[in-house]
C-alpha cells in the first residue's frame, strides 16, 4: 500500500533523512519510534508530500506521488490538482490537531466531502454526524474548537481526516500536545481504527500502545531506520545497541 | 464672532450633502480599487515565482512611497501630455484607488501570513487545491485579523478623499471652498464640512464594529457561553453556605 524507497531529505546543510526504506502492506499498522531529532516526523510528512524529498520515491496502491511521467521520459513536479488528488486517499493526523478555527467541529469534518468529494450538504452532514458519533462527540457538534479541549479536537481531527475515506492513515505523535488524561482517550479511538483494518502509519512516544497496537515497530535515529521488527521481538528483545539504548531510556521513565 | 445661525443653516445645505455623497461615493469606488488592487497584489507578493512577486513589490513600494496629492495631480495633469487624458472623476478613483491597494495589500498580507501554516497543512492534507484552501480556510480566518486595520484604512480614505478637490472634483471640500467665496463665512462653513466628515466616519465606526464581531463568531463563542457569571454566583453562594455550616 505504502512504498517509500531511498528517501533523503535535507535542511539547508543538515542531512535529516539519509535513504529511508519502508513498505508497508494492507491493512498493516506501523508504528515509528525514537529520540527528537531522528526525522520520523519529517519521513510521516514525505508520505503525503507535505515536505517534498530531495532523493528517493513515494507509492501509494502503486501510484507515484507528487510527481508524474514527462513527455521526455523522466519526471516533473505533479500539478496542484493532480497532488490534491492523490492526497485523497492519504488522511493525515497532527500534533497540533490543527482544526478550523472558524468552523464547528461538524463542519470541519463536512469540510473534506463537501469542497473536495462535492458530496451534497445533506449527505456530508449525516455523514459527518455519524463520524463524530464514532469518535464519541455527538453533543459536541455545534462547538468551535476553542471551546472543546485538547483530546476532543484530537478526535475530531482524527474523524475530519476518515470522512475523506483514506486508504492510509498518518499520524504525527497524535497524543504529543495532550495532557495525560486525555491522551488515553484518544489512543482508545485510534485503537478501534486498528482493529477495522486500516492502513495506519503512527509516529509517537507511547511505547505501550505502540506494543498495542502496532503490527510492526520501527526505530529511527538519525535519519536512518536503526531497527524493525513485531512489538514482541524489538521491545522485549532489541538487537541493536542503540534501540537498546532508547528504549531503556523511554520505558525507565515510565 | 461665531455665527449659529450661518452654522445651522448650511448644516442642511442641500448644495453641501451632495458635496458629502459625492465624497462618500468616491471613497467607496476607490476602496472597490483598491480592495481589488490590493487583493492581487498581496497574492502575488506571497507567490513563488519571481515574475510574480516582483512587480507587485514595485507597485507597493512606488505607491506607499509618492504622496497621494502627487499621485492624483500627476494622472489628471500630467499623463495628458503623454497623450493619456482622463476626466476629472476618472482621474480621482484611480488616484485613490491604486494609491490605497498599495497598503491595503501589505494589510491582507499580514492577515494571511497570520492565519497558522497548520490550518494550511491540514486543509492540503484532505485534498483541498491551493484556490480551495484560500477560499475555505486561509481567508475566512485572515478576514477576522483584516477587518480592524482595514476599516481603519477606509475611515483614512473617506478623508483623504477631500484631495480630490485638488483637481477640482466637486466633492465636499471642493464646494466648501466655493460656498465660502460667495458667502465669506469661513468658520462656519468648515465646521459644517467637518461635521459631516464626522457624520460619516462615525457611521462607517458602527458598520465596522458589526463587522467584527460577525467575523469573531469563532472566537466569541467560547466567552458567550450563557450563564458563566450566574454560575460563578452559584459556586460562591454555594461555597459561602458550606463554609457558613462548618461553621
Amino acid at each position: 500500500m505504502v512504498e517509500a524507497k531511498g528517501i533523503h531529505k535535507f535542511f539547508g546543510t543538515i542531512h535529516v533523512l539519509r535513504g529511508v526504506d519502508l513498505e508497508v502492506a494492507r491493512g498493516e499498522v506501523v508504528v515509528i519510534v525514537g529520540p527528537s531529532g531522528s526525522g520520523k516526523s519529517t519521513f510521516l510528512r514525505t508520505l503525503n508530500h507535505l515536505d517534498v524529498p530531495d532523493h528517493g520515491s513515494v507509492r501509494i496502491d502503486g501510484t507515484l506521488l507528487g510527481y508524474r511521467p514527462s513527455r521526455g521520459g523522466g519526471l516533473i513536479a505533479a500539478s496542484d490538482a493532480m497532488l490534491s488528488a492523490q492526497r485523497r486517499q492519504i488522511g493525515m493526523v497532527f500534533q497540533q490537531f490543527n482544526l478550523f478555527s472558524h468552523m464547528t467541529a461538524l463542519e470541519n469534518i463536512m469540510s473534506g466531502p463537501l469542497q473536495v468529494l462535492r458530496f451534497s450538504r445533506k449527505e456530508a452532514t449525516k455523514e459527518a454526524k455519524h463520524l463524530l458519533e464514532l469518535v464519541a462527540l455527538e453533543d459536541k457538534a455545534d462547538c468551535y474548537p476553542e471551546q472543546l479541549s485538547g483530546g476532543q479536537q484530537q478526535r475530531v481531527a482524527i474523524a475530519r481526516s476518515l470522512a475523506m475515506h483514506p486508504k492510509v492513515m498518518l499520524f504525527d505523535e497524535p497524543t504529543s500536545a495532550l495532557d495525560p488524561e486525555m491522551v488515553a482517550e484518544v489512543l482508545q479511538v485510534i485503537l478501534n481504527l486498528t482493529q477495522q483494518g486500516m492502513t495506519m502509519i503512527i509516529v509517537t512516544h507511547e511505547i505501550q500502545f505502540a506494543n498495542k497496537a502496532a503490527d510492526r515497530i520501527l526505530f529511527m535515529e538519525g535519519g536512518e531506520i536503526i531497527e524493525q521488527g513485531r512489538p514482541d521481538e524489538l521491545v522485549s528483545n532489541p538487537r541493536n545497541e542503540r534501540t537498546q539504548k532508547f528504549l531503556r531510556l523511554v520505558t525507565g521513565k515510565v | 464672532m461665531w455665527d449659529w445661525g450661518t452654522f445651522v443653516h448650511y448644516l442642511h445645505s442641500l448644495y453641501l450633502i451632495e458635496g458629502a455623497g459625492v465624497s462618500l461615493g468616491l471613497s467607496i469606488g476607490a476602496m472597490a480599487i483598491g480592495l481589488l488592487c490590493g487583493l492581487t497584489a498581496a497574492l502575488m507578493r506571497m507567490s513563488r515565482h519571481a515574475l510574480l512577486r516582483q512587480p507587485a513589490s514595485f507597485y507597493v513600494w512606488l505607491f506607499r512611497g509618492t504622496p497621494v496629492l502627487v499621485q492624483l495631480i500627476i494622472i489628471y495633469t500630467g499623463l495628458p501630455q503623454l497623450g493619456l487624458k482622463l476626466g476629472v472623476l476618472a482621474s480621482a478613483l484611480l488616484g485613490l484607488g491604486v494609491n490605497e491597494g498599495a497598503y491595503l495589500a501589505e494589510i491582507i498580507r499580514a492577515g494571511i501570513s497570520a492565519v497558522p501554516r497548520g490550518q494550511f497543512e491540514a486543509a492540503r492534507s484532505i485534498g483541498m487545491t491551493r484556490a480551495a484552501t484560500m477560499r475555505v480556510v486561509v481567508m475566512p480566518q485572515a478576514l477576522r485579523i483584516i477587518i480592524p486595520p482595514l476599516g481603519n484604512s477606509f475611515n483614512g480614505l473617506m478623508k483623504t478623499s477631500s484631495l480630490a478637490s485638488v483637481i477640482s472634483m466637486e466633492e465636499l471640500l471642493r464646494r466648501t471652498e466655493l460656498l465660502i467665496q460667495v458667502q465669506f463665512k469661513v468658520l462656519e462653513i468648515f465646521v459644517v464640512a467637518a461635521v459631516y466628515y464626522l457624520v460619516m466616519t462615525t457611521l462607517w465606526g458602527f458598520v465596522q464594529q458589526r463587522l467584527e464581531v460577525h467575523f469573531s463568531r469563532s472566537v466569541a463563542a467560547s466567552t458567550r457561553s450563557p450563564g458563566v457569571a450566574l454560575q460563578m454566583t452559584k459556586l460562591a453562594v454555594a461555597e459561602a453556605v458550606l463554609s457558613h455550616d462548618a461553621s
